[in-house]
């Protein structure tokens, strides 16, 4: 069982219980398919960088999940299907990346605020 | 003796550089977080592009995970590919 992290953009036109709805959806799959959510994170709407598929804005959502290596490949095969996702990224996280992330849930101290002052 | 050959009391220090350091050894920072956007910006240019290490002081272990970092925070549209005034 690996850490993961999985990243979504969602068209902005969805409105939000459709957006719930996609998040229940997907974090469905992880729990069936035996993995496990350790934390989820809706960002909501933001402005992309640059317009994609035609879109300045998206609806951004961070999961960090658990779950068998090969249950990667079905959860990309779902996200490539569905229309309402325009971008996806799921990133493996090694064991310093799943601290970090623990840490700044429980607003511990990263190392990065010294550094941006720095 | 030439004109223009101004000739200074005291010689000119050559200006010190002060000598650069890899802040994440420095700071014990193990995973740089592609989500992190403010922090990314400072391995940036103004056009967004990424800074050599000898500007910024990384040590090579550290460059590719910045590097990493940025190109999978381009994907997810959190940084802009080319840009111009970033700042």
């Amino acid at each position: 069982m690996n850490n993961y992290e999985l990243m979504v953009i969602f068209t902005p036109v969805l409105s939000d219980d459709e957006f719930k709805a996609g998040l229940k959806k997907y974090a469905k799959l992880v729990t069936d398919a035996g993995g496990s959510i350790v934390a989820e994170n809706p960002w909501g709407l933001k402005s992309l960088a640059y317009p994609i598929d035609k879109k300045t804005t998206g609806l951004y959502w961070v999961m960090e999940f658990t779950a068998a290596p090969d249950f990667i490949e079905t959860l990309k095969i779902q996200m490539l299907r569905d229309e309402a996702v325009l971008r996806h990224l799921c990133t493996k996280l090694d064991k310093y990346a799943v601290v970090y992330n623990a840490r700044k849930k429980s607003g511990a101290k990263t190392g990065t605020e010294k550094l941006t002052e720095a | 003796m030439a004109k223009n050959e101004i000739k200074y009391l005291t010689a000119i220090k050559a200006e010190k550089r002060e000598k650069k350091f890899c802040r994440f050894k420095k700071y014990g920072i193990r995973y740089i977080d592609y989500k992190d956007v403010e922090f990314l910006k400072k391995f940036l240019n103004e056009q967004g592009k990424l800074l050599p290490r000898r500007l910024s002081g990384n040590s090579l272990k550290y460059q590719r995970k910045v590097s990493d970092a940025v190109k999978k925070a381009r994907q997810m549209a959190l940084l802009p590919y080319v840009t111009d005034l970033l700042k």
